[in-house]
């Protein structure tokens, strides 16, 4: 809402000598958001004056029509001799009176304005547009074309009312009634403590049974409709100048007199208006809900297809407007300047139910300036004071004659009262105001107040916002000043800290980029193509996606599956721009529906949902489990004066998997596996054992080629991912120490020569099976293959360390415990001692 | 018993005659001092101090020494002996100390060689500055609480007061989910556009006192640009007890700015409008670039807060009883505050971020900087 300060002065008696910037300051403080003040002719200087144009000469030869003109600007230009101007306007005769900028004024942007030769003529200032004075659209496409009556030599800054401060005022949804100038300055009123003149304060004559015939058949939808009729409107009438300028300022552009007036009133009360033609209304006025289907042509030429939940007003032939919203081209006002001017208005100022005009508004996509303050809320009993100023208007302006008739159908209701605590203020604020002050700032606002410890609280037409307890305690602790509560803390009950899951959460991150990985948040966005191109098969739960109805882009309708598209996808994105050696990791949710999710439930609010019902709410939303998921591509270890360099290869995405079990305190199994977007040979399934039961946990390994080419990723890029949550609930819990025997070790070292075939993993299992209870740590040191070993097979090195706890272990012991290991990884995996 | 041979002059030994005692000393004295490393020195040492060297036949002539002589030549000797052993040992050290110097120099490196075998990694600097305001509240006794990203629109909207003719949850914020095949749009399920939803839960878990922190992700239908982003971080706060106030929610913000930004640093509530809360706030903070300065003060103007000296944070109030409601809590007994704000904004102030899309694109050049914490 705009609000130029010039008009709200009207209203309230602020001091002369307050800006914007206070008023600013005050108003915020007390609960409105003045995001901006405008300084409307900030740096304008005169002389700028009314001229009237004596001649035109037109200039030929030039890219365009140029005008060169002689003005009479009185003794504005100290000679009263004509002065003469080069003009590029068009819409302007000799005789009209016009706003002329003579040599050493400044005009809006530092524009300092001089005599000077233009078109081989010297032009001696300039004929101005709107636009050239910061004045906004005025609709005329060129210069500004003045009344005759203004006389020639008069300073046009004030006549225009160039200078003045806008207020710019974000209004919140709760607070219709500061959609106006009206709410606005009783804000401002009581920010000042100063009364406020209440513009809706008008006699109007009662309703009487001449007026115009309305017939409300929907009194849920229209509580109220006024209708009054104004005839004999002059077709020469124009909006004068003032009325056009507080219609620029507060951001509307001016049209015709009529509407101009119904706007102009709707700013000031903040009471919606329609005048209608009458002569194009046909019998009685009536307001109903839309027939299914109904068709209608809004104001704007827009074919509607109406809903049966829309309200219309109409007419014997059908709808002539879409209540509270907009009006009809059936029968809209003539312009003056159409051949049939009109000279009868109805005046309609009606009151609707927020809801259903929200509800039209936004169906039909027609958010209007009267939509916007009926779905905030509108002061109901302004509507017949709000048609009186329309008709007042109309008669002064217009030089209409006004009818006696009134039309008001009202239905009855009871104004609201809230009954709270006097003290309820004071426990939401922590503050003792005491009554007398709560009792004080609840009148301000309006309110009737009535009550020693228990307040009976009649709240004011215009503030439909206050329905509760609380909503009287903001009004009151806003107007006593937020800044001035104090600052207490509370006390919690002792806290336990972050839960088992957020620290493994924090572990992973933690572990993850010590290993050198650079955690990425990427957008869960994706498509179904790119889950293809991943080389994931359409039976596969992972291509079972959420989808959104509107989606950023078309391109990207679902939710992820799997973190790795968009890991990848930064992957790529380095590597483009020149980060070639790349380990990035995220942690995040992926989702995974059945795609048999039920429609949500709609529950109640006015009541906790039973136990039954929030399993039911959260049977309808997809699985979420937490995953940690890595990319790897280019070198692991860099190259450099210390030798070389190692490219990040498979292992490292299982090792990468390895590091998050360890922080999450779980034994992983890794298996061969097949599984998109893996190469089938170098990819590894991840499992735990949860209660009992091996549950699959992740993949890591090297990316397929054919995914690799089809993301344009680097060759041999390799990744990972596992799921948290698995992870988290295969934790064994606390770490039990291990004895530590401070005995001598005994080391045994083993060759096994297997078939190629055999998993590494199986051997190293026999061996420790085999090897007993003496076997205090085995490692694979290396693995051999060469034209001695015969083909397909394979050599895998150990070393094997023996001790016990209670005594020094004996050669023979030692060997033993060897032996027992390489029999059993024999029986198992048809290994054999090489050399043997 | 006989008699002691009296005649018998040690003098008359003679390699125990002072004189060539002192010599057989000199001598060792000088052939430790001309070694010149550490072999020849050990050389010396078995010439000069080994069993067949000509101090070590003395000694063994005392014994033949009559009683009375015994004690005087053992004497000489023990002395020579004892200043040729010192001798080596200084000789030693000094040769020891001078291969050493000599060895660390050959064995010097140039330790300003660069060393980026394996580059560190990092985590993302939101992760950690939602991890340090969470940390903050932990450490009041706050549980940190979580919920689902896809959620339904009871626990989004309805629950929050946020009835189903309020504008946020027209077409232009909210992310809708996709129904079953025909009834696409009637899902009642989005994607959570705050993390209120786990306030809600967080109620319906809990017996009150309830005191929980909510980070997570939050998502709304912009398009992402230099100071948008359609994915968000959040944080919210829920505090429901008996006898909460609105002071209690400017001294827990207060608190928050100053163990985040340091002290002396405060907030401000200006009145403002939620459906889930009454009454309501929108809090700054003071500038933590100007700390207010540039108010009123064209020299040093402030780009982080166009000089009003205050930075908007995010939105507060004091729980809506219907809300309290909702989530099964009697409000005539209990009160509760909240309050919720975006922390990309938080980190483009705190670290001077230029744009938004440098904390989405997840370039490692960005993230790296930021380490393990900040």
């Amino acid at each position: 809402m705009r609000i130029p300060l010039s008009w709200l002065r009207e209203y309230v008696d602020l001091p002369a000598t307050e800006t914007g910037r206070d008023l600013q300051e005050k108003l915020v403080s007390s609960g409105l958001e003045v995001e901006t003040v405008e300084q409307l002719g900030a740096g304008l200087k005169g002389p700028l004056v009314v001229g009237q144009v004596l001649t035109i000469e037109e200039l030929e030869g030039f890219k365009k029509p140029i005008r060169f003109c002689t003005v009479d600007v009185g003794q504005a230009n100290g000679t009263g001799e004509p002065q003469e101007i080069v003009c590029g306007a068009r819409n302007f005769a000799v005789g009209d009176k016009v706003v002329v900028v003579l040599p050493g004024a400044v005009l809006p942007g530092d524009f300092a304005i001089a005599a000077r030769k233009t078109y081989g003529r010297t032009s001696h200032g300039m004929i101005c547009s709107g636009d050239e004075l910061g004045m906004g659209d005025d609709g005329s496409g060129g210069i500004i074309v003045l009344p005759p009556e203004h006389e020639v030599g008069t300073d046009a800054i004030e006549l225009l009312e160039l200078v003045d401060e806008v207020l710019d005022i974000a209004v919140t949804a709760n607070r219709g009634d500061c959609l106006s100038l009206r709410g606005v300055a009783r804000e401002a009123a009581i920010a000042y403590g100063i009364p406020l003149r209440d513009p809706a304060l008008l006699d109007v004559p009662g309703p009487n049974a001449h007026g115009y015939p309305v017939q409300i058949s929907e009194p849920a939808g229209c509580d109220r409709f006024t209708a009054r009729t104004v005839t004999g409107l002059s077709p020469e009438a124009r909006s004068p100048i003032w009325l056009k300028r507080r219609l620029q300022k507060a951001g509307m552009r001016p049209i015709s007199l009529a509407v101009d007036i119904t706007n102009y009133v709707m700013l000031e009360l903040g009471q919606p208006l329609h005048a209608y033609d009458r002569s194009l209304v046909q019998g009685t006025i009536g307001v109903r809900r839309a027939e299914q289907g109904e068709k209608f042509t809004t104001l704007d030429g827009a074919k509607r297809v109406l809903d049966a939940e829309d309200l219309v007003i109409t007419d014997e032939r059908g709808p002539i407007g879409l209540a509270g919203v907009m009006g009809g081209a059936n029968t809209e006002i003539a312009d003056h300047d159409a051949e049939a001017g009109t000279s009868d208005v109805v005046i309609e100022a009606a009151h609707f139910d927020p809801v259903s005009i929200a509800r039209t508004a936004r169906r039909h996509k027609l958010s209007s300036e009267a939509s916007k303050r009926f779905e905030r809320g509108v002061d109901p009993m302004a509507a017949s004071a709000a048609a009186q100023r329309v008709v007042d208007l109309l008669v002064l302006l217009a030089g209409g004659t006004a009818e006696e008739g009134v039309t008001e159908v009202i239905a009855p209701s009871a104004p609201h009262t809230i009954t709270l605590p006097a003290d309820h203020p004071d426990k939401v604020a922590g503050v003792t105001y005491g009554r007398e002050t709560v009792v004080r700032r609840l009148q301000q606002v309006g309110c009737d107040v009535y009550g020693q410890d228990n307040l009976t609280v009649t709240v004011p037409s215009w503030r439909p916002d206050l329905a509760d307890p609380n909503d009287l305690a903001e009004e009151v602790i806003r107007l006593e000043g937020y800044e001035n509560l104090p600052s207490t803390l509370p006390r919690p009950p002792a806290g336990r800290g972050l839960t088992g899951r957020q620290r493994l959460h924090r572990r992973v991150g933690r572990a993850l980029a010590g290993a050198g990985y650079v955690e990425a948040l990427n957008y869960p966005f994706i498509s179904d193509e790119t889950l293809a191109k991943l080389g994931i098969e359409k039976d596969d739960p992972r291509r079972t996606t959420v989808k959104l109805v509107n989606p950023l882009s078309d391109e990207e309708p679902a939710l992820r599956t799997t973190l790795l598209p968009g890991l990848l996808e930064a992957l790529r994105r380095n590597d483009g721009r020149g980060s070639h050696d790349l380990a990035l990791f995220e942690t995040g949710l992926v989702f995974r529906p059945t795609g048999d999710e039920p429609q949500a439930v709609r529950l109640p609010v006015d009541r906790r949902p039973t136990d039954e019902e929030i399993a039911e709410l959260d049977a309808a939303l997809p699985r979420q489990p937490r995953r940690a998921a890595v990319v790897l591509t280019g070198a692991r270890e860099q190259a450099g004066w210390w030798g070389k360099g190692r490219p990040a290869d498979w292992a490292d995405a299982v090792e990468a998997a390895r590091t998050i079990a360890r922080e999450a305190g779980v034994e992983l199994t890794v298996r061969g596996d097949q599984h998109a977007p893996w190469h089938p040979g170098r990819c590894a399934a991840l499992s735990v054992v949860v209660d009992g039961e091996e549950i699959l946990a992740g993949h890591a390994g090297e990316l397929h080629p054919r995914v690799i080419k089809a993301l344009h990723l680097p060759e041999r890029s390799c990744a990972m991912e596992v799921d948290l949550d698995v992870l988290e609930r295969a934790g064994t819990g606390a770490v039990q120490a291990p004895r530590i025997s401070t005995f001598p070790v005994a080391t045994q070292d083993v060759a096994l020569v297997v078939d190629a075939a055999v998993p590494a993993a199986e051997v190293e299992s026999a061996l420790r099976e085999g090897a007993g209870e003496l076997l205090e740590s085995l490692r694979l040191f290396d693995v051999f293959t060469g034209e001695q070993l015969g083909e397909g097979r394979k050599s895998l090195a150990y070393a094997l360390r023996f001790r016990a706890g209670d005594r020094t272990l004996t050669v023979d012991e030692a060997s033993a415990a060897r032996d027992a290991a390489v029999s059993l990884a024999a029986e198992r995996t048809g290994a054999v001692l090489r050399g043997a | 018993m006989s008699a002691p041979n009296k005649s018998y002059d040690p003098v008359e030994v003679e390699a125990l005659k002072p004189e060539e005692i002192e010599r057989m000393r000199d001598e060792a004295l000088a052939a430790f001092a001309a070694a010149d490393s550490l072999d020849a020195l050990q050389e010396a040492k078995v010439a000069h101090t080994g069993g067949t060297s000509p101090l070590s036949l003395a000694n063994r002539e005392i014994g033949a020494l009559p009683p009375h002589a015994k004690a005087e030549a053992g004497k000489r000797v023990g002395m020579a002996r004892g200043a040729v052993s010192k001798a080596f040992a200084a000789r030693q050290a000094e040769l020891e100390a001078e291969r050493d110097a000599r060895v660390l120099v050959e064995e010097a490196v140039d330790v300003t060689l660069p060393y980026d075998r394996t580059p560190a990694g990092a985590r993302h600097p939101l992760t950690t500055l939602s991890e340090r305001i969470e940390d903050v509240f932990v450490a009041m006794g706050y549980e940190v609480a979580e919920g689902p990203e896809v959620e339904a629109e009871w626990f989004n909207f309805d629950a929050l007061n946020i009835g189903p003719d309020h504008p946020a949850r027209g077409m232009q914020d909210t992310f809708f989910v996709q129904g079953p095949k025909g009834r696409e749009t009637e899902s009642n399920v989005v994607l959570r556009t705050h993390t209120s939803p786990v306030q809600i839960r967080s109620m319906l878990d809990r017996e009150p006192p309830v005191y929980v922190i909510c980070p997570g992700r939050v998502y709304r239908s912009d398009e992402l640009d230099a100071t948008h982003t359609p994915v968000f971080m959040q944080v919210e706060l829920l505090a429901v007890d008996e006898g909460l106030t609105m002071s209690d929610l400017k001294g827990t913000l207060d608190h928050m700015v100053q163990a985040l930004f340091g002290e002396g640093m405060t907030t401000r509530l200006r009145p403002n409008f939620f459906p889930f809360t009454e009454p309501s706030a929108e809090m700054d903070m003071v500038c933590y670039v100007c700390r207010g300065e540039s108010v009123g003060n064209p020299d040093r103007p402030c780009r982080t807060c166009s000089s009003e000296g205050w930075i908007e944070l995010g939105g507060c109030g004091m729980v809506n009883p219907k809300v309290l409601t909702a989530a099964g809590i009697d409000p005539e007994k209990y009160s509760g505050f909240a309050f919720g704000f975006g922390i990309e904004r938080m980190l483009m102030f705190r670290h001077n971020v230029e744009d938004m899309r440098d904390m989405v694109e997840g370039d490692v050049r960005f993230t790296r900087p930021f380490g393990m914490e900040i």
